[in-house]
C-alpha cells in the first residue's frame, strides 16, 4: 500500500507549519497533525475571559525571521501588525521611567555619560550578534571532517568572527561566554539602566543576571534587532495567534492538510526506521517521514519511545534542562489603566519591572529553590491599546510574562498559583495604581500549565534552556542537531532545535531544507 | 647601581619559578619582595609559638612535576607528601568518605547510592579525559587567535587539532563541559546529594560563582588536573608546610647564582621611551634592569605600580575591569590535641585528609547567594585540614594544626571595609560550624588566625584576596588571560613581562605561569630555551 | 561504632575460611572487593586437575544483577548485541554488549531463571548503564553480588563429581542449561558454563551456604582428584580457551580515556555475537556503519613458533613494521604450544598472514631478542569433545 502522504507533521506550532510549507513547495504531500483545537502551538490569541482575547504564550514579535515573511508571503495572508518598533519602557515606582529605543535611552536620572555608553553598548552587542544571527540560517555543523558543507559553515563563521577586527573579536571571545551582570558593571552608572538590559538577558531564561550565559542569551534577543529585521519589537493585529493563521493560509495554499485536534501517541517504527504515527483514536497514518514539531523530551520519550534509543542517546536526552521560569498573567481590565509617570500614549508600549539587577538576581535566587520570587520582574504588555478587536469596545487586556515562577515549584502549584497571581498584581498595582480596582477576569499561566496547555515538557518556551552547552551543534543533543534523529526518517522542527525558539521559524525552515537534503550527515 | 639582567617583582611561587628559569639561563636576576619573608601565598610562617602554618595556600598538587624534578627541588629540601581521605559530615550524623582506594570508594558510595557507585565510575572516566586533554596545555602559551603569527596560527591549529582528533563525541561533551556548571556536571551521574555536595567543592573554591553558575565544571577540572607521583587528581602536603616550596625554589633560584632581596615593595615600574629600566623601590632605592617581570596580580601591576602615563589606555581600562573579586577567607587554628569528631572514631584514616561540612547541593548554593548579597556565608562550605597527622614538623608532638579554607568569604562586608570585630564574627562563623561536629573542638583551640579577603590583600597582595589573582571564569582563561591581546605574559610595555597566576594556566601553586613567562623572556632574548618540556601521556 | 565495609582493605569472600585453610602458598591478589587466592599450592597441579580432573574456581567476585520485570527480554534485548528471544527459562546466553559507538562495554552470561527474571553475570560492574537502559521498560534491576556466590566446577571429572553430591539427571543439562536442586534447605542452581572451554559446570547458592556447599562438593570429589584452584591456573585454560577477559583483552569502553581505545565485538572477534534482526539495540547503528566500512583492528589467537611466551609484546607484519600487540599470552600445557591473544590493526591478521612476535626474555639474567613467527589459528587452542558431550561420558 503506498503511503497517502510524504510527509506528517506533529504539531501546527510556528515552525510546524514553516517546515510543513516549505516541504510542500518541495513537491512533498504533507499533512499536519495538531492536537489542539486550532492551529498556533504557544503563538495563539485564544479568549480567556468572555469576549477578552490574548496572546496566550509568547505575546511580543521580534524574531520572526523576514525571510519566512516573505518566502512564504506571509503579508498576503493576512499578516499585519498592529503595532512596530515598540519601546521599551522600564518602569519606576516613582515616575521616573527610563525609555529604551534601538539607539538611545532617556530618563531623568541618566547621566549623560550612560547615554553614550548605552549606544556603544547597543552597537557593539548588536554587532556580535549578527555573528550569531550568522549561525542561525544554516543547519548547525557537525564537527567531522567528512562533511565539506559543514565545514565550509565552520570556516565561514571563523572568518565572520575574524572579520570584525581585532577588538571586536577580542571583545567577542572575552564576553561570549560570562553573565551580563559583569559586563554591565564595567562601563554602565545607572542601576535601573543596567536592570532594564539585564531583564532583556534573562527573560524566559532559568538564569539570573549574574549567572554565566547571560550574555549569550542577551545577544539571542538582540539577532532579532540586527540585518534587515531592525525595527525589532512588534505587536502582530489579532495576537499572535494571526501570525500562526496567516502561516496557516499560506500552508494550506502551498497544499498542506492540517488536521486539527488530532493527537499523535506515537510514531511508528520498523526498527528504526520512521514508517509512520498512530493517532489517539487508533488511527495509523503512513509516512516516510516523520517531523516533530514537539520539544525533544516530548518527542523521544513519548512519541518513540526510550526503548527504541539508544542508551546514550536517550541519557543525553534525559539531561536537556528544559524547565519554564516564566509564568503568564492575563488581566482583563474594564478601562485602561494609570501607570505612574507614563503617558496614556505610552502604554502601548512593552513596559517591564526590573528595579535594579540585585532585584533582578534575588527574584531568581528564589527559583533555584524551588520557590517562586517574592518580588517578581514583569514584561507587561497592554496589546489592547494598539489593537481593539482583542476586547469588547473601551476595555482593555494586560499580558505580562512574570519571573521566577519555577516548574518544579516546591509546594506545587496548586495551592500556590493564586497567590503568585496576587503577589504579581501587588507588583504592578505598585507601578500602576488603582489598576486592581479595573479588573475584571484575570488568569495565571505557570510553567505546569504552560506544559499542559501547549504540551511542552518542562513548560519551557524554547523547549530547552538557551545556553552554551545546549547549543548549536550541542541543541537540542548532539545525535540530532542537525534535525535528523537516530531514526531514520524522523526530524526535529522545532524551537528546541538550533536555533531555538522565540518565534522565529528558522528551526522550521532549516529543518526544511535538511529533509528536502535527504537528512544526510 | 648594579644593574641587573632581570629583576623579578614578588617571591610569590611563580616568580621564583621565573627567576630560577632565568638564572638558570645564565642571566643575573633579581627578585624583590616586599614582605620580610618569602613565598607570597606559598608560605609557612610561625605565628604561635611551636605551630607552623601553611597560612594562605595549603595543600599541593598542580604544581609542576617537571619544574620540581627540573629544578631539583628535592636536593634542595622539598618533599611532597600524598594524602588520601576525606569526607563530608551530614546534619542526619552520618558522613560520605572518600577513600582513594577504587574498591573502598566504591563501597562507601554504594552505601549512598548503589547507582551512583557505578556511575562514579564514569565520572572519572570523562573527567579524567578532560584532564589528559588540558595538562599538555599548562605548560604552553596561549595562542593569540586573533594573530597572523606564524606562531600564533600554528599553535591555534596544534590546539584545534588536539581537540578535533578526538572524535565527535568526546568533542561535544568537551564543549558541554567546559560551558556548565559544577551542579548540573554533577546532576548528570549522581543522584545521591551528599556526594554531589562533597564532589561540588572542587567547583567553587577560591571562586566567586555558586554550584550552578555555568563554568564552575571547569574549576573543577582546574583541581583535578593536578598530580602527585603521577597519580592525577591525588594532592599531598607540602613537609613543613607551603613555603617550603618556596624555600627550595629560593634555593634552586639562588644556586645559578640568583640574588633575593626582602623588605624590598616595589613603587614602581621605571619606564623610559617606552622601555622598563627597572623597579623604585618604597625606601627610594633604584634598582636597574631591561627585564623586570611582575609576579603581582595584573591589577596591582597596572594600576599600582606602573604609571597609567607609561601604559596604552586600553590596558589600563582592562586592568580596572579585571575580574579579581575575593571569595575566600582562611583559618589557621593551633589545636591542643586533636579533636573529636561525631560518628566517626577517632583518628580515622579518612581524617588525614580535607573534611567538610555542607552535605547538599541546596546549603551549597545558598552560601554563593550570602556572598553574592555582600556577607559572608552563614552556612560555609570549608576544606578543612589537621595536616600535622600526616607532617610531624609543623606541631609539637601530641598536638595539631588545622587548617581551614572558607568559602565564600566577601571582600568588602555589605559594601563597608572589613574591621577586626567583623573579621573575628567571621571566624566564630566557622568555628561554631565545625564545633557542631565536634564536641571538644573550642575548647582545644589554643590560637585562631583569622584571614579574611582584607588580610590576604594586605599581606600577600593579592587583590581583594582573589586566592587565583583573578577568577577563573571563561573571559579570563587561556587567551583571555589576564586579558586580550596580553596573554603571552608580554606587558604593553618593552621589556615588561608577567609572570603570575593571574596568567595562563592561572592559580593553584602550578609553577607554570612563572616557567611559561620564563620561556617567552628567554625567546625575545634570543637565549636557549632552559625550561622543561611537559611530560607525555600517551 | 560499627566496622564500615569501606573502611576494610579487601573482603573475604564465604567461601575464604575454606580456601585460606587449603591456600598453602599464602598467594593472594584483590579481585574486585575481595581477596581471592592466586595460587593454592603449584600453578601446573590446579592447571591439570582442570584439564584432567576437578577444579574448583570461587567466583564469588563476579558482578551479578537480578533483571526482573514483564519487559526484561525486550529490555535485554535492547541491552545486548545478540538476540535473547531464544533464551528461554533454564537457559544460559554468553553476550557482549555495547556502548552507542559500538564499542564493547564488557561480554558475560544471561542466565533465564524463570518467567520474568533473569540474572546477568559479568566481571565489571554496570549499575549505571544498566539503569539508564531501563528508561521506557518496565523492569528492575537489582544488585545481587553479595547475596549470591558461585562456584566453577570444571574439568572431565566434573559432571561425576556432581553425580556423586546426588544432583540426579545433572548429566543431562546441555552447555548452556541451567537447572535447580533442592540442597540442606536452599536452590542450588547448576549451570552448564564457564571460562574453561572444557566440561564443566557452574553451582550457584545464596551465600549464607557457602561453606555447606564447599564441603559437599568436596566431599564428593575426592575420588575424583578435586582441587581448589586459584586464577593463574584459570588464566592458562582461558587462554586455551581462546576467551577474551575485560581489562586484559579490552578496555571495556566505560573506563575508555584516551580516543580510539575502545573496541566493537566485531574487532574483538565476537561476530557472532551480533544481531541485527531484531528491535533496536545499543551499538546498532555504528555496528552497521562498522560492517559497512571495516573494522579498525582484528582479534587474533596467534599459534608462536618455539617456547618463549610472548606477552606484551608487538605484534609486526613482514614488512617489520608494528600492526599489533599482545594482549594475552602463555604457553599451553594441553596443546604443547606456545599461545596467544592479541589484536592487529586491518587489514592484518588473515589466515595465513605473515606476523612475527617480538619477544624479550632473560636466561641468567641476560636478555635476548626473538621474533618468532606467530601464525594466526581459528577456534581454540585446545577444545576436548567432552565439552560438548550430553550426557558426558566418565572420565
Amino acid at each position: 500500500m503506498s503511503n497517502l502522504y510524504d510527509t506528517i507533521i506533529i504539531g501546527a506550532g510556528h515552525n510546524g507549519l514553516v517546515c510543513a510549507n516549505y516541504l510542500a513547495k518541495s513537491g512533498r504531500k504533507v499533512l499536519v497533525l495538531e492536537a489542539n483545537e486550532g492551529v498556533g502551538g504557544a503563538a495563539i490569541t485564544r479568549e480567556f475571559a468572555p469576549e477578552y482575547s490574548v496572546s496566550a504564550c509568547a505575546h511580543l514579535l521580534h524574531l520572526l525571521n523576514p525571510k519566512i515573511v516573505s518566502d512564504l508571503a506571509l503579508n498576503s495572508h493576512g499578516l499585519k501588525m498592529a503595532a512596530k518598533g515598540l519601546t521599551t519602557l522600564s518602569l519606576s515606582t516613582d515616575g521616573e521611567h527610563l525609555t529604551l529605543d534601538r539607539d538611545s535611552v532617556s530618563g531623568k536620572a541618566l547621566l549623560q555619560s550612560d547615554k553614550k555608553v548605552y549606544r556603544d553598548f547597543q552597537n557593539k552587542m548588536r554587532r556580535f550578534a549578527r555573528i550569531l544571527r550568522k549561525t542561525f540560517m544554516t543547519r548547525p555543523p557537525r564537527l567531522v571532517h567528512k562533511n565539506r558543507k559543514d565545514l565550509m559553515t565552520l570556516a565561514s563563521l571563523g572568518l565572520s568572527v575574524r572579520l570584525m577586527g581585532r577588538d571586536d573579536m577580542r571583545e567577542l571571545l572575552r564576553i561570549g561566554a560570562i553573565n551580563i551582570y559583569d559586563v554591565l558593571q564595567e562601563d554602565f552608572q545607572n542601576e535601573h539602566l543596567k536592570a532594564a538590559l539585564g531583564f532583556d538577558a534573562v527573560l524566559g531564561s532559568n538564569l539570573g543576571p549574574r549567572s554565566p550565559n547571560s550574555v549569550l542569551s542577551y545577544l539571542y534577543r538582540l539577532s532579532g534587532q540586527v540585518g534587515e529585521n531592525d525595527s525589532a519589537v512588534s505587536q502582530p493585529a489579532g495576537g499572535m495567534g494571526s501570525v500562526t493563521e496567516a502561516l496557516k493560509k499560506s500552508a494550506e495554499a502551498a497544499g498542506v492538510e492540517i488536521r486539527t485536534g488530532v493527537a499523535v501517541s506515537r510514531i511508528l517504527l520498523d526498527v528504526d526506521k520512521v514508517v509512520g504515527v498512530e493517532t489517539s483514536t487508533g488511527e495509523n497514518l503512513k509516512s516516510a517521514e516523520v517531523v516533530s514539531n514537539a520539544d525533544p523530551k516530548t518527542t523521544f520519550f513519548k512519541l518513540v519511545g526510550a526503548r527504541n534509543l539508544e542508551t546514550g542517546f536517550s541519557r543525553r536526552v534525559d539531561n536537556i534542562r528544559m524547565q519554564g521560569k516564566a509564568a503568564k498573567l492575563h488581566l482583563a481590565l474594564d478601562a485602561l489603566p494609570e501607570f505612574t509617570g507614563v503617558s496614556s500614549d505610552q502604554l502601548g508600549n512593552r513596559m517591564i519591572i526590573a528595579p535594579s539587577l540585585t532585584y533582578l538576581e534575588q527574584a531568581f535566587d528564589h527559583s533555584k529553590y524551588g520557590e517562586f520570587s517574592n518580588a517578581p520582574a514583569l514584561e507587561i504588555t497592554i496589546p489592547s491599546v494598539h489593537d481593539q478587536s482583542l476586547v469588547p469596545a473601551g476595555k482593555h487586556v494586560l499580558s505580562a510574562v512574570v519571573q521566577y515562577a519555577p516548574y518544579d515549584l516546591r509546594t506545587g502549584w496548586e495551592s500556590q498559583a493564586e497567590v503568585f497571581k496576587q503577589i504579581a498584581i501587588d507588583k504592578i498595582e505598585e507601578y500602576a495604581p488603582g489598576i486592581k480596582d479595573l479588573i475584571s477576569a484575570s488568569e495565571l499561566l505557570t510553567p505546569v500549565d504552560i506544559e499542559s496547555e501547549f504540551k511542552i515538557h518542562g513548560g519551557h518556551w524554547h523547549h530547552g534552556e538557551y545556553t552554551l552547552d545546549q547549543f548549536m551543534m550541542l541543541r537540542p543533543v548532539p545525535g540530532a542537531a542537525q534535525y535528523s534523529t537516530p531514526l531514520s526518517g524522523l526530524f526535529l522542527c522545532g524551537a528546541g532545535s538550533h536555533p531555538g525558539g522565540g518565534v522565529m521559524g528558522l528551526a522550521g525552515k532549516n529543518a526544511s531544507a535538511e529533509i528536502i537534503n535527504g537528512g544526510k550527515n | 647601581m648594579k644593574k641587573y639582567d632581570a629583576i623579578v617583582i614578588g617571591a610569590g611561587h611563580n616568580g621564583l619559578t621565573n627567576a630560577a628559569y632565568l638564572a638558570k639561563s645564565g642571566m643575573d636576576v633579581l627578585v624583590v619582595e616586599k614582605n620580610p619573608w618569602i613565598g607570597g601565598a606559598s608560605v609557612s610562617r610561625s605565628l604561635h609559638e611551636g605551630w607552623t602554618y601553611s597560612n594562605c595556600s595549603y595543600v599541593c598538587s598542580l604544581f609542576r612535576p617537571e619544574i620540581y624534578r627540573d629544578l631539583e627541588l628535592a636536593r634542595h629540601g622539598l618533599q611532597v607528601i600524598p594524602y588520601e581521605g576525606g569526607l563530608t559530615f551530614m546534619q542526619d550524623g552520618d558522613y560520605f568518605g572518600n577513600y582513594s582506594d577504587h574498591e573502598r570508594h566504591h563501597r562507601e558510595l554504594a552505601r549512598h547510592s548503589k547507582r551512583d557507585a557505578n556511575a562514579y565510575d564514569r565520572f572519572s572516566a570523562d573527567v579524567s579525559r578532560q584532564t589528559r586533554l588540558i595538562r599538555p596545555f599548562l605548560m604552553r602559551t596561549p595562542p593569540d587567535p586573533t594573530s597572523f603569527k606564524p606562531a600564533d596560527v600554528m599553535e591555534l591549529v596544534h590546539m584545534l587539532k588536539t581537540y578535533w582528533d578526538l572524535g565527535e563525541d568526546i568533542l561535544y561533551d568537551t564543549m558541554r563541559f567546559w560551558t556548565m556548571s559544577v551542579g548540573d556536571f554533577l546532576d548528570e551521574y549522581f543522584e545521591s546529594d551528599v556526594i554531589k555536595a562533597h564532589m561540588a567543592g572542587s567547583g567553587i573554591i577560591g571562586t566567586a560563582l555558586g554550584i550552578y553558575s555555568p563554568g564552575t565544571a571547569y574549576v573543577l577540572l582546574h583541581h583535578y588536573m593536578g598530580d602527585v607521583d603521577g597519580s592525577i587528581g591525588s594532592w599531598g602536603f607540602a613537609r613543613g608546610g607551603m613555603g617550603s616550596i618556596a624555600k627550595a625554589l629560593a634555593g634552586s633560584f639562588q644556586s645559578f647564582g640568583g640574588e633575593i632581596m626582602t623588605d624590598a615593595g616595589v613603587d614602581k615600574i621605571l619606564v623610559k621611551n617606552g622601555e622598563t629600566k627597572g623597579v623604585v623601590l618604597e625606601n627610594g632605592d633604584e634598582h636597574y634592569a631591561d627585564i623586570v617581570v611582575s609576579n603581582l596580580d595584573p591589577k596591582r601591576t597596572f594600576l599600582k605600580i606602573m604609571d597609567e602615563n607609561d601604559l596604552p589606555p586600553d590596558v589600563v581600562k582592562k586592568a580596572k575591569n579585571f575580574k579579581i573579586r575575593g571569595s575566600s577567607g582562611k583559618l589557621n587554628i593551633s589545636l591542643d590535641g586533636m579533636p573529636t569528631f561525631r560518628g566517626i572514631e577517632k583518628g580515622h584514616e579518612l581524617l588525614k585528609a580535607d573534611f567538610h561540612f555542607i552535605d547538599s547541593m541546596e546549603r551549597m548554593e545558598r552560601a554563593y547567594d550570602d556572598w553574592k548579597n555582600g556577607t559572608w556565608s552563614k552556612d560555609p562550605y570549608v576544606d578543612t585540614l589537621i595536616p600535622t597527622q600526616v607532617d610531624p614538623t609543623m606541631a609539637p608532638p601530641g598536638k595539631h594544626m588545622m587548617t581551614v579554607f572558607v568559602q565564600y568569604c566577601p571582600p568588602k562586608v555589605n559594601g563597608e571595609e572589613w574591621t577586626d570585630e567583623l573579621r573575628d564574627e567571621f571566624g566564630q562563623t566557622v568555628i561554631n560550624q565545625i564545633a557542631e561536629y565536634s564536641p571538644d573542638f573550642k575548647d582545644l583551640i589554643l590560637h585562631a588566625e583569622i584571614r579574611t579577603p582584607r588580610e590576604l590583600e594586605n599581606e600577600v597582595g593579592l587583590t581583594e584576596g582573589n586566592i587565583f589573582q583573578g577568577e577563573l571564569t571563561m573571559d579570563q582563561l587561556l587567551f583571555n588571560r589576564p586579558f586580550p591581546g596580553y596573554a603571552q605574559y608580554r606587558g604593553p610595555v618593552k621589556g615588561m613581562y608577567m609572570s603570575g597566576s593571574g596568567t595562563h594556566p592561572g592559580g593553584g601553586v602550578m609553577g607554570a605561569p612563572g616557567v611559561n613567562s620564563a620561556r617567552e623572556i628567554l625567546s625575545d632574548l634570543s637565549r636557549k630555551n632552559v625550561t622543561p618540556e611537559a611530560f607525555s601521556d600517551e | 561504632m560499627s566496622v564500615r565495609e569501606a573502611d576494610k582493605r579487601v573482603l573475604r569472600t564465604p567461601f575464604y575460611s575454606r580456601a585460606s585453610e587449603l591456600c598453602q602458598t599464602n598467594l593472594w591478589s584483590p579481585w574486585k572487593a575481595y581477596t581471592t587466592v592466586d595460587c593454592y599450592s603449584y600453578v601446573e597441579e590446579e592447571y591439570f586437575a582442570i584439564r584432567n580432573a576437578t577444579g574448583v574456581f570461587d567466583l564469588t567476585p563476579m558482578i551479578k544483577y537480578r533483571i526482573s520485570g514483564p519487559d526484561g527480554l525486550a529490555y535485554l534485548d535492547k541491552l545486548m548485541t545478540r538476540k535473547m528471544s531464544k533464551l528461554t527459562p533454564g537457559r544460559v546466553m554468553y553476550s557482549a554488549w555495547c556502548n552507542d559507538l559500538g564499542h564493547v562495554l564488557d561480554d558475560g552470561t544471561v542466565f533465564h531463571l524463570e518467567e520474568n527474571l533473569w540474572r546477568l553475570c559479568s566481571a565489571e560492574r554496570h549499575m549505571d548503564w544498566l539503569q539508564a537502559t531501563a528508561l521506557g521498560f518496565d523492569v528492575e534491576i537489582e544488585d545481587e553480588t553479595d547475596d549470591v556466590v558461585g562456584l566453577a566446577v570444571q574439568g572431565p571429572t566434573s559432571c561425576q563429581t556432581l553425580k556423586a553430591m546426588n544432583l540426579s539427571c545433572v548429566e543431562n543439562l546441555k552447555p548452556f542449561q541451567h537447572m535447580s536442586f533442592d540442597f540442606e534447605g536452599t536452590k542450588l542452581m547448576v549451570s552448564r558454563t564457564g571460562f574453561t572451554g572444557d566440561l564443566g559446570y557452574e553451582l550457584w547458592v545464596p551465600s549464607e551456604y557457602a561453606e555447606k556447599l564447599w564441603d559437599t562438593l568436596f566431599e564428593a570429589g575426592k575420588a575424583f582428584g578435586i582441587l581448589p584452584i586459584g586464577s593463574h591456573a584459570l588464566d592458562i585454560v582461558r587462554i586455551e580457551a581462546g576467551f577474551i577477559q575485560a581489562e586484559v583483552d579490552f578496555v571495556p569502553a566505560l573506563n575508555v580515556v584516551r580516543a580510539g581505545r575502545g573496541r566493537s565485538p566485531f574487532e574483538l572477534g565476537l561476530d557472532w555475537l551480533v544481531h541485527f534482526d531484531k528491535p533496536v539495540f545499543n551499538g546498532r547503528r555504528a555496528l552497521l556503519k562498522e560492517k559497512e566500512e571495516g573494522s579498525r583492528y582484528r582479534f587474533v589467537r596467534l599459534d608462536i613458533e618455539g617456547n618463549k611466551p610472548a606477552s606484551d609484546s608487538f605484534i609486526y607484519n613482514s614488512k617489520k613494521d608494528i600492526v599489533g600487540h599482545i594482549t594475552s599470552a602463555t604457553w599451553s600445557p594441553s596443546a604443547k604450544k606456545n599461545i596467544a591473544l592479541g589484536s592487529v590493526e586491518m587489514p592484518w591478521g588473515r589466515l595465513g598472514d605473515e606476523l612475527y612476535a617480538e619477544i624479550y626474555y632473560n636466561r641468567e639474567l641476560k636478555w635476548n631478542r626473538l621474533m618468532a613467527r606467530c601464525h594466526v589459528v581459528e577456534g581454540a587452542f585446545f577444545d576436548p569433545p567432552r565439552r560438548r558431550e550430553t550426557p558426558p561420558l566418565d572420565y
